[in-house]
């Protein structure tokens, strides 16, 4: 025991060099992988070095991080370093979608996607400014805790548990599904396995040392995943303008941006009602949207309990509020090169493959064409694989013409095939067929040229370039391909491959640790078995961390449609639920347990109502509030006219006419226009108001009461829990 | 005198969360209103309005935070309510 607490103490003491072994070993790693590829060594290969290095890293931290103590579990004893809780944060904060996505939002949307960077960056200043110092100071182990202490018992505890579990749920299996989504990419994995993989490699980190293995892991995560996304822009960069920082230079490419896109309106190569120029604000969002969305992820950021119980591990108040400088700083780092990475890509796309001749698009088209993540007037050489297959099928079962692929098929049962070729447009169609039934060996890369060259004559382009509509490419290609644009060798793509899996593994850990904790701390501990002693909490503990990951992992594995929809709800979730009563908590000594109870369900139940309603129930959503909604005179006439031809459809087309209806109703089910994603934006003001007005109804808070605020309220002294019990009750 | 210590030190940390929420509010929004007139203002070859929010309010958030710590442990050494080392 004497021998582990001096071994641990020489760890905290030499943390720099550690971490500093660490990322040299990490480099020379790098350059391992580089030399080896030199050398002929097969890509695969390669892909699989980085990943299972990497994760053998983890584990081997998460394993010696292994610990038998409560608050070491609960709470990294609370012994984490203001720097390096911040860069713990910032790979617990930054997801797959921050990795892999962001970039790519901001090259679709240009200016409207800075919502996004501006929104997960500017709430950490209400994390530090309203919320982390007192939540330290106060000394819990979950956020719920807090809550609990503060407005009297476990139904505001329960409430808290509840919106934890609904924001923080759909979160975690979005990230799995990122890794299944990143490892099947890279490695050529099977979704499914890569998922429980994935799985695997969240587990280890986690479930042996809880927050103390997943902090030291996620310092770790950090380094990884911070080399990746900067390496391959700060090498285009330099590349390109011979300075390597993107950050600066990206200027330079916004003004090539604007004059290229000027110059392909004036040639006919976009269309100037469909292109958005890069830099011109509000053409996505209008601006009550654009700030709306900006509110909510930022009072969203300081409310979700994965990112507040990252600060109840520091060993002060002042190491608090130091970390989240800390955090933001190593966000800062990713959120602001992201607008290059987006300003880069773009540039190569507009002046490289747009206007392009059909016949002479650059190679990396398709390498993600075949992923159906680039698509070309619809085409991908993954869809005209599987219209080859159908093909083949259709001529074996008899088929005569393309127009007979489609019943063969159906009568011989081939249900994945005729989905597939259903799928293609018919003038690709008859592409396909012909050249299949020339030459039963071909390939999808040889009709891949023809069958956009038919498409394009369709659609009546009769240059045989490339245009602007005609392309459309997956958000995740543009920092995926960044390496491959710029003739990157592979290794770069493989440490890209490595950062997005650590961006994933490190978010997933943080979250399956904030909802296991709330179910072995505040139900088990804290509802179920108060007298539970330590060695069963810690397997209850341990236990129900390992049933939410596979739970989770399933949920994944299914591949739900709306994940990534849901994530973005998060942020209004946590928001609307938790943060009145978080802030009101520390900041007014007359908020009361009835005022929180009420706000919470009012803030949240009105946030949940906006989203499932606009959601999944967008036609009723809008009849019954079609006064409040933003919708357009024209949008109104199509609505009638499609719900009159919902009534009137035949019983074979109703599930065809119904579906167009909602899809339309969707776009016009809000209140005041706005979009759900910010739904916060109706259930912040709903739960601030409904708290404060029930609290001021309501017999105000206890002497004992006034004086525990009074006692978060100053760093000095000691905490008012210890080891997850208040120290004394509070009547 | 430990009363009035405690009322003053909450009311220094009261304002200095109000100073630190105005400039908050005034990158994360106000600034943000006016980005077409300011992408008129070409530094760079970055239209202002476009680099404040991918860049500038960034960097005003983080130096926000260093400045904000750095001035609430000014607060609470000065009414004797920080932690002792």
């Amino acid at each position: 025991m004497a021998n582990q607490v001096t071994g641990e103490q020489g760890f905290l003491a030499n943390l720099g060099k550690v971490y500093g072994i660490y990322t040299g070993g990490f480099l020379a790693f790098i350059i391992l992988v580089a030399i080896l590829e030199q050398l002929g060594v097969p890509n695969r290969v390669l892909g699989y070095m980085f990943v299972g290095f990497t994760i053998l890293v983890y584990a081997i931290i998460g394993v010696l991080s292994r610990t038998a103590q409560v608050s070491e579990y609960y709470v990294a004893g609370r012994k984490v370093p203001a720097f390096y809780n911040g860069m713990a944060t910032g790979a617990d904060w930054m997801s797959a979608a921050s990795f892999v996505g962001m970039a790519g939002s901001l090259y679709a949307l240009g200016y409207d996607g800075l919502a996004f960077v501006l929104g997960w960056t500017g709430g950490f200043v209400l994390v530090s400014v309203l919320l982390a110092p007192f939540l330290r100071k106060f000394g819990a182990y979950t956020v719920p805790d807090f809550l609990a202490a503060r407005y009297g018992g476990n139904l505001a505890r329960f409430l808290g548990v509840i919106v934890l579990i609904c924001c923080s749920f759909t979160y975690v299996v979005a990230q799995i599904y990122g890794t299944g989504i990143i490892a099947s990419r890279f490695l050529g994995l099977d979704f499914t396995i890569a998922v429980y993989a994935g799985l695997v490699g969240i587990l280890v980190c986690s479930m042996l040392g809880g927050m103390r293995a997943v902090t030291w892991t996620q310092v770790a995560q950090y380094i990884v995943l911070i080399v990746a996304y900067l390496t391959p822009v700060v090498i285009l960069s330099t590349q390109k303008y011979g300075i390597p920082v993107p950050e600066l230079m990206y200027g330079q490419a916004l003004q090539d941006i604007t004059a290229r896109e000027q110059e392909m309106i004036a040639n006919g190569l976009a269309q100037a009602a469909t292109l958005k120029p890069h830099v011109t604000a509000f053409l996505t969002y209008d601006r009550l949207n654009y700030f709306a969305l900006i509110l909510c992820l930022m009072v969203g950021t300081a409310s979700l309990p994965h990112i507040l119980m990252r600060y109840f591990t520091t060993p002060s108040v002042r190491d608090a509020r130091k970390s989240v400088a800390w955090s933001l700083f190593f966000i800062f780092l990713l959120y602001f090169t992201a607008p290059s990475y987006a300003a880069f890509a773009k540039l190569e796309v507009y002046t490289n493959v747009i206007g392009q001749s059909l016949d002479a698009l650059p190679a990396w088209i398709s390498t993600y064409s075949n992923l159906d993540l680039v698509k070309i007037y619809g085409i991908t050489l993954k869809g005209l694989g599987g219209g080859i297959g159908a093909v083949k099928a259709a001529l074996a079962a008899g088929a005569l013409d393309a127009a007979g692929v489609a019943t063969s098929l159906q009568a011989a049962g081939q249900d994945a095939l005729l989905a597939s070729w259903s799928a293609l447009s018919e003038p690709v169609k008859a592409v396909v067929f012909e050249a299949v039934k020339a030459n039963p060996a071909i390939v999808a890369s040889d009709i891949f040229t023809p069958s956009i060259q038919a498409a394009a004559q369709a659609a009546g382009n009769t240059t045989g370039l490339l245009t602007h509509g005609a392309l459309a490419i997956d958000n995740d290609v543009i920092v995926l391909s960044t390496p491959e644009i710029a003739g990157m060798p592979y290794v770069i793509a493989g440490l890209v491959a490595a950062g997005g899996l650590a961006a994933a593994l490190s978010t997933a850990d943080g979250l399956l640790l904030a909802i296991a904790n709330a179910l072995s701390h505040d139900i088990y501990y804290k509802m179920v078995d108060t007298k539970a002693p330590t060695s069963r909490r810690l397997v209850v503990a341990r236990i129900l961390l390992v049933l939410v990951a596979i739970a989770a992992a399933y949920v994944a594995s299914t591949r739900p449609s709306d994940i990534l929809a849901m994530v973005s709800w998060a942020f209004s979730l946590a928001a609307a639920g938790l943060f009145p009563a978080l802030v009101l908590g520390v900041w007014w000594k007359r908020a009361n347990k009835w005022g929180a109870v009420t706000g919470m369900i009012a803030g949240f139940g009105i946030c949940l109502y906006y989203l499932v309603g606009t959601r999944y129930y967008a036609v009723g959503f809008y009849e019954m509030w079609s006064g409040l909604s933003g919708a357009s005179d024209a949008a109104v006439t199509k609505f009638n006219d499609l719900k009159a031809a919902f009534e009137g459809a035949a019983p074979e087309v109703k599930a065809s006419a119904l579906k167009a209806l909602d899809t339309h109703a969707q776009t016009i089910a809000n209140w005041f226009g706005v979009r759900n994603i910010s739904s916060a934006l109706f259930g912040l003001p709903v739960g601030f108001a409904v708290m404060i007005v029930v609290s001021l109804l309501t017999k105000a808070p206890s002497k004992a009461m006034q004086d525990f605020i009074d006692e978060i309220r100053r760093p000095k002294g000691k905490e008012l829990m210890e080891g997850g019990n208040l120290v004394t009750e509070i009547h | 005198m430990a009363k009035s210590n405690s009322e003053g030190h909450w009311a220094a940390t009261s304002r200095l969360m109000y100073i630190a929420l105005g400039i908050w509010a005034f990158f994360a929004f106000f600034i943000h209103f006016f980005v077409n007139s300011l992408n008129a203002i070409v530094i760079f070859g970055f239209p202002l309005g476009f680099w404040f929010a991918a860049q500038g309010s960034l960097i005003v958030f983080v130096a926000l935070l260093f400045w904000f710590a750095k001035k609430q442990d000014d607060i609470d050494s000065e009414f004797g309510m920080a932690e002792e080392d």
